[in-house]
């Protein structure tokens, strides 16, 4: 599979947070014939492991991009057979009116968050953003056909056709965070091709939007030397001050601060040196809001970095990122593993 | 289906060429003879020489939208609307530019980066952009003209029970309903005019019925239908599924209501189910019909679509149908001697 199908494929497909699930079959396909093991955990996350060729016991490099996305869910049928919502994730309401879904009922069924024409609003009324509760999901059918096909609980997830805009940018639903996925993927494919003694675990995990939950079992449970997490960060757009957001196209950013252990961020720094590179530095004051910050604090504790994918209009349905930065991404993921080795983890911990 | 040709076509207030080159090749060989005028209407005229009225058919083909204003250092594209649309359906929502469709999308800062307030306040069009992916004001410049128009990018398809979606229902199903009837042989002068700029102030309506001069108009429109959560039951203006919204009064024109009588008469007859459209305000091409030259009897009817002007409307396949049928019941009834 190509890298750009496989970003189209999982940008159009569904998996809220807990409900990943969807998504494994795609990644079987893609990720099994560059791994020598790939599994999924109890929470959901997808781990694909590829072993070195260095002598045991061989260092090993965790990679997290998460799988899940933002999204809604059925609260209730009403008498007409329109459904109500509630958010998963970190999601503005505002986005809402005249968004078209997907509902994740018995089958899939097309939905649109029906607003009122501007013929019948009041002066003043389209000045106020609408509440969540003021919402409604139209599928089109009555409230016996509807509760046949659709329970409280299901599912509801962005309708968006993943685009490709000007200068190889492209656009679609819940490229935060697949597009990290397609990073590692591209980094695996880098990696056939070099000379890597450590181990590798490429591990999309679950239920990053509701508290990075994924990554903090699969962390547990592989135990690795080093914790690299791929995520996107916020792209330059306008009404967003410039020193808060990454250029597009600039290659990706590596980020800095108390998350991010600086003999890694160091070692990113001369991968993307000799990987040809170019990168951007993410000014992390604090907790990061990725995979990074549960990995970092597993079992002793992981030596952690993040790579972020600069990407405008996070948690909208027109995410809009720079295809190139995730090829760097991948190359530059793929030679800061190939330079992993015994030495360098041993240098980790601190005198 | 043609109805899902129209629907996807682009044509904003003041560009239909694209809808007129959809129309004129679906009815080229069913009619008299198609006309173009100045203003870009389309006049399907069949059986001129026939006895009877003249009755015009009036449906318009443009929609609103959104036109490309100006450029940011960025790269961005500033934009104006075309027509009535709500700011807050824009965000978050991607557009096609131009004959070439060059895809945009309109976005929005991060959830992460807002201040609670902020999220209670909409965005204004005003403070949106259309990134075409262009990284500089000589590039998109480049790609896209000022003035260029910008549609949304919404499939069409079928919804739910017997409904379909897509946008600029209004007034593409009218245009669908029109298409449909000029298909039928009447023995009588019908002029399908297919309208430009309704959208904008009925003003390819004002030139057609002038130049058609006809005795009798009917304006065919996708209408209001607010049937839906939050709407109370007397302010809903039409219900889907209901059959075609008969005109009262609206804030263009007061019909002929000798005509509106006689549509009512037929339906219930005939046993097509029929609704008034329970609203004054917004207007139709009736509304100029009816003042052309010295006067002409007119009257409205619409298929109700739900979340018009938004980037996505749904109609009843019924409903269409039902207004097809009343019109061709109406017709019938003209050749048989009905006079306003």
């Amino acid at each position: 599979m190509d890298a750009r199908q496989l970003l189209k494929a999982l940008s159009e497909a569904a998996g809220v947070s807990g409900f990943e699930q969807e998504l494994e079959p795609l990644l079987r396909e893609a990720f099994e014939p560059l791994v020598d093991e790939v599994r999924t955990d109890v929470l959901g996350s997808f781990i694909a492991r590829k072993d070195g060729s260095g002598p045991p016991p061989r260092p090993s490099v965790m990679l997290a991009a998460h799988l899940d996305e933002i999204g809604m869910m059925v609260t209730k049928i009403d008498e007409q057979g329109f459904l109500r919502l509630t958010r998963v994730g970190g999601m503005d309401k505002r986005i809402l009116p005249g968004m078209e879904v997907m509902v994740h009922g018995r089958r899939p069924l097309a939905g649109i968050i029906g607003t009122k024409p501007p013929h019948l609003l009041e002066p003043g009324e389209s000045a106020k953003a609408l509440k969540i509760e003021d919402l409604f999901v139209d599928v089109g059918l009555d409230r016996e056909r509807a509760q046949e096909a659709i329970a409280i609980g299901d599912l509801v997830t962005f309708h968006r056709p993943y685009i490709e805009l000007a200068n190889g940018l492209v656009s679609g639903k819940s490229l935060d965070d697949r597009c990290g996925v397609v990073a590692m993927y591209i980094c695996l494919e880098w990696l056939k091709r070099l000379q890597v003694q450590a181990d590798v675990y490429a591990v999309a995990t679950a239920q990053e939007e509701i508290g990075g939950k994924g990554a903090i079992v699969s962390t547990y449970d592989i135990v690795p030397d080093v914790g690299i997490a791929i995520d996107v960060g916020h792209g330059d757009s306008p009404g967003v001050p410039e020193d808060h957001t990454s250029p597009l196209d600039k290659g990706p950013a590596l980020a800095i601060g108390p998350n991010i252990h600086p003999k890694i961020h160091e070692l990113l720094q001369k991968a993307a040196k000799d990987a040809g590179v170019p990168v951007s530095t993410e000014v992390v004051p604090g907790n990061s809001g990725t995979d990074a910050w549960n990995m970092q604090v597993s079992r002793s504790g992981v030596p952690t970095g993040l790579v972020s994918i600069p990407l405008r209009y996070m948690h909208t349905s027109v995410e809009t990122l720079s295809f190139s930065d995730l090829e760097r991404a991948g190359k530059l993921l793929a030679f800061f593993i190939a330079t992993v080795d015994r030495s360098f983890v041993e240098g980790l911990t601190w005198s | 289906m043609v109805l899902r040709r129209l629907s996807e076509a682009a044509g904003i207030s003041g560009q239909e060429q694209e809808v007129r080159a959809i129309i004129r090749a679906e009815l080229e060989g069913s009619v008299h003879r198609l006309e173009g005028d100045t203003i870009g209407n389309l006049i399907a005229v069949k059986n001129p020489g026939a006895p009877g009225p003249r009755v015009m058919l009036a449906a318009h083909m443009d929609e609103v939208g959104l036109m490309i204003s100006g450029y940011e250092r960025s790269g961005m594209l500033k934009f104006r609307k075309v027509g009535g649309i709500d700011d807050r359906v824009l965000v978050s929502k991607g557009v096609r530019i131009g004959k070439d469709r060059i895809p945009g999308v309109i976005g929005a800062k991060a959830i992460h980066l807002q201040e609670p307030k902020e999220r209670e306040t909409p965005l204004r069009h005003d403070q949106l952009y259309i990134d075409i992916g262009a990284k500089s004001k000589e590039e998109a410049e480049k790609k896209v003209q000022l003035g260029e128009y910008a549609v949304f990018d919404t499939a069409y398809s079928e919804f739910g029970e017997g409904l379909v979606k897509g946008k600029a229902l209004d007034d593409r199903i009218g245009c669908a309903v029109l298409i449909s009837l000029l298909k039928e042989d009447f023995n009588l002068p019908v002029y399908g005019c297919f309208t430009v700029q309704e959208e904008v102030g009925l003003r390819g309506a004002a030139v057609s019925a002038y130049r058609v001069n006809p005795q009798l108009g009917l304006a065919v429109e996708g209408t209001v239908c607010a049937d839906v959560p939050g709407v109370d039951a007397e302010a809903q203006v039409t219900a889907l599924g209901r059959g075609p919204a008969l005109t009262i009064a609206d804030a263009g024109t007061l019909p002929n209501r000798a005509m509106l009588r006689e549509l009512i008469r037929l339906a219930r007859e005939s046993n097509v189910p029929y609704q008034f459209r329970r609203t004054t305000v917004g207007a139709t091409d009736a509304g100029r019909i009816h003042l052309a030259r010295e006067g002409v009897p007119s009257a409205g009817i619409a298929v109700p679509c739900r979340y018009i002007h938004s980037p996505v409307s749904v109609a009843s396949l019924e409903d269409f149908q039902n207004t097809v049928k009343l019109l061709t019941l109406f017709l019938r009834s003209v050749e048989g001697g009905f006079r306003p």
